[in-house]
C-alpha cells in the first residue's frame, strides 16, 4: 500500500462562503427549459447529494458548474470564483467526473493522467498518480492502453482525471454506474477519505441507498427546480413513515380494509404505511379477524427511495 | 504555459502513435504521384525556361501534402474528440481558447512539415535541387500550413458528424488544392479560368512556394505573401471568436 499522500490543495485560503454557489440559473435547448432559476448552495466540506428522474436537470446544472454549457441568466461561482468571468480559478477548483464512459483511446491509463495534470497547468505528479491508481485499483492497469479496459475500468479512470489536479471540489455525475459492487465499495471509501480531508463532493446518482449513506445534504430536482433541500436525517425524518411488510397464507388475499392501503411486492408480501405503530396492533387483529396465517413480519422505517418517490409523487410539474 | 504544451504534445503524440496513418501513407501517395506523371509529362512540357515538368512538380506535391496534411490534422482530432466525447478532457481544465487553437494548429503544421520535408528529401534522390531562396520557401510553407491547419479548426468546429467533415474535404479542401496550379501553371489556362482561379488562396501558396523553390512564379511573391497571410490572419481570428465563444463545443 502507497503512502497516503495529503491533500494540500483543499479550499480556498481566507474564503469561508459556499463551494458551490447558483443563483437564478437558466438554461433552455430551444422551447426545452432545462433550468427555471434554480438557486442552490453546497458549504465547503459536504458532501452533498442532487437526485432527481432523468431529464430533472441534474446534468444541465453540472455541465453550467464545470463551463461545458453557458446559462442563459443567473450566477454560478465556484469557491468564490464566477465560472465565466474567472473561468481559469473556477475550473482548477472542479474535478468533475462526467456521465458519459469517454476516454481517448490513443494513450495509456498512465498517459491519460499524466496528459489530464499537463492541461491544469501541474507537473505530472507521479506519487499521486501512483496513489490515485492504487486506491482505484487501476495500478496494474496504468501502462494498458484506454481501449483494453472494461466498463467499470473506464468509469474509475475518470475518476482519476477528475481528482489528479486535486480539486477543492468533486462533482460525480453517476460515478458508480456499471461499476460492480466490491469495486464500488472501494471507490467510496476512497472518496470518503477525500471528503474527510476537506474534499467538497456534489453526488449524482441513482443508486438513493448511497445518497443515504454517504451524504449529509440532499437536493432533490424536478423539472428544472429544486423541489426539496434539507439534511438527509430531516428529510427522512420529516417524509418517511414507518411501515408494515408480511405474507399470508398461501393464496389468501388480505381483507378489503386492508388490500386498498397495502402495495403488492414479490412473493406474496404486501407493504403497508403506517401513521404510527399502535396501527400495528389494528392490522394484526384484522388479519385475526379474516382468519389469516401471518407468515412473515417486520416493522421498518421508510429509506431515502421512498421519500424521494413520495416527493417525486406529491410535487407537480 | 504547461496547458498550451501539454495538449501541443498531446496533438503530435497523437499522429506520431499512428504514423504509418499519418505519415508514411502521405509521402508514398505522393511519391507515387511525382513517379507517375513525371514520367508521363516530363518529355511534352517545360512550364518554366530551364525547369523540367518533374522539377514544377516536387514543390507543388510538397505543398499539396503539407496544406492537406495539416488540414487533417486539426479536423480529425477535433472532430473524433466531439464524436466520441472525449473533448470534454479539453474543456474541462482551465485551457484559454488561444491555448487551445495554438496547440491544435502547431501540432497540425509540425505534421505538415514532417511529411512535406520527407517528400521534398526524398525528390532529392531523383531531383537534386537545392531552394533558389530557402527564407521564401520557408515563410509560405508556414504561411500555407497555418493557413490550412486553421481551415481544419474551422472545419472540426463546424462538423457535427464525419460525413460533414468529409464534403469539406472533399468538395473544398481537395478541389482547392488541386486547382491551385500543382500540375500546372495557371498561365497554360484560358483566360476565364485564370482569373477563377485568382480567387483561391490555395494557388498563392503553392506559388510563393514554388519561388523560394526555383525563384521563378505566376504571381509576384510578394502579393502572394499579402493574400496568404491576409487569409490565414483572418481565419485565425474567426476561429479564436468561435473557441471563445464555444460555438458547436459548449453548449
Amino acid at each position: 500500500m502507497i503512502e497516503s499522500i495529503p491533500l494540500s490543495r483543499m479550499g480556498r485560503p481566507g474564503f469561508d462562503g459556499a463551494a458551490i454557489s447558483i443563483k437564478g440559473a437558466k438554461k433552455s435547448f430551444g422551447q426545452f427549459e432545462a433550468l427555471k432559476g434554480l438557486d442552490l448552495e453546497v458549504q465547503q466540506g459536504e458532501f452533498f447529494a442532487l437526485l432527481g428522474p432523468n431529464g430533472a436537470g441534474k446534468t444541465t446544472l453540472i455541465s453550467l458548474l464545470a463551463g461545458l454549457a453557458r446559462p442563459d441568466a443567473g450566477a454560478l461561482s465556484v469557491l468564490g470564483f464566477d465560472v465565466g468571468r474567472d473561468y481559469r480559478q473556477a475550473r482548477r477548483a472542479v474535478g468533475v467526473v462526467p456521465q458519459e464512459l469517454v476516454f481517448d483511446p490513443f494513450f495509456t491509463v498512465r498517459e491519460t493522467l499524466s496528459l489530464q495534470s499537463g492541461y491544469f497547468g501541474i507537473r505530472p505528479d507521479s506519487k499521486w498518480i501512483d496513489e490515485l491508481l492504487e486506491n482505484l485499483q487501476l495500478r496494474d492497469k496504468a501502462d494498458s492502453n484506454m481501449r483494453a479496459l472494461s466498463g467499470g475500468m473506464k468509469r474509475r479512470v475518470l475518476v482519476a482525471q477528475a481528482l489528479v489536479h486535486r480539486p477543492s471540489v468533486l462533482i460525480l455525475d453517476e460515478p458508480t454506474a456499471g461499476v460492480d459492487v466490491e469495486l464500488r465499495q472501494t471507490l467510496w471509501k476512497f472518496i470518503r477519505r477525500l471528503n474527510e480531508e476537506g474534499m467538497t463532493i456534489l453526488l449524482t446518482t441513482h443508486y438513493l441507498e448511497e445518497a443515504q449513506t454517504l451524504c449529509n445534504r440532499v437536493a432533490m430536482m424536478k423539472a428544472g427546480q429544486v423541489i426539496a433541500l434539507d439534511t438527509t436525517q430531516n428529510l427522512l425524518a420529516d417524509h418517511s413513515r414507518p411501515s408494515l411488510t408480511l405474507s399470508v397464507g398461501q393464496g389468501k388475499p388480505l381483507p378489503d380494509v386492508l388490500i386498498q392501503r397495502a402495495t403488492s411486492l414479490p412473493a406474496g408480501r404486501f407493504r403497508l404505511g403506517l401513521e404510527n405503530f399502535a396501527e400495528v396492533e389494528q392490522i394484526l387483529a384484522a388479519c385475526r379477524t379474516a382468519g389469516l396465517e401471518i407468515k412473515e413480519l417486520e416493522v421498518g422505517q421508510a429509506d431515502l427511495e421512498e421519500v424521494f418517490v413520495r416527493i417525486m409523487k406529491d410535487t407537480p410539474r | 504555459m504547461r496547458g498550451f504544451t501539454t495538449l501541443f504534445g498531446k496533438e503530435v503524440l497523437r499522429f506520431w502513435k499512428v504514423s504509418f496513418q499519418t505519415l508514411l501513407a502521405p509521402l508514398v501517395s505522393t511519391l507515387l504521384y511525382m513517379l507517375v506523371f513525371a514520367q508521363v509529362l516530363d518529355h511534352h512540357a517545360e512550364v518554366y525556361p530551364g525547369v523540367s515538368y518533374r522539377e514544377f512538380l516536387i514543390p507543388g506535391l510538397a505543398m499539396m501534402a503539407m496544406l492537406q496534411n495539416s488540414f487533417s490534422n486539426t479536423s480529425s482530432s477535433l472532430i473524433q474528440s466531439k464524436l466520441t466525447g472525449n473533448i470534454v478532457f479539453i474543456l474541462l481544465p482551465p485551457l484559454s481558447p488561444f491555448e487551445i487553437f495554438a496547440a491544435y494548429v502547431l501540432a497540425a503544421m509540425v505534421r505538415g512539415f514532417a511529411v512535406g520535408g520527407c517528400v521534398w528529401l526524398a525528390s532529392l534522390i531523383f531531383f537534386p535541387h537545392l531552394p533558389a531562396h530557402p527564407l521564401e520557401l520557408v515563410i509560405f510553407a508556414l504561411l500555407g500550413n497555418a493557413l490550412s491547419a486553421v481551415l481544419g479548426l474551422l472545419a472540426g468546429i463546424w462538423s457535427e458528424k464525419f460525413d460533414q467533415l468529409a464534403a469539406f474535404q472533399n468538395f473544398i479542401i481537395v478541389p482547392l488544392t488541386f486547382l491551385a496550379g500543382v500540375f500546372y501553371s495557371i498561365h497554360s489556362l484560358p483566360p476565364l479560368w485564370r482569373d477563377i482561379s485568382r480567387f483561391n488562396p490555395f494557388l498563392y501558396m503553392i506559388d510563393g512556394f514554388r519561388h523560394g523553390f526555383f525563384g521563378v512564379s505566376d504571381i509576384p511573391p510578394l502579393e502572394s505573401f499579402l493574400i496568404v497571410g491576409g487569409c490565414a490572419f483572418a481565419l485565425s481570428c474567426l476561429s479564436l471568436s468561435l473557441l471563445s465563444r464555444g460555438w458547436r463545443l459548449r453548449s
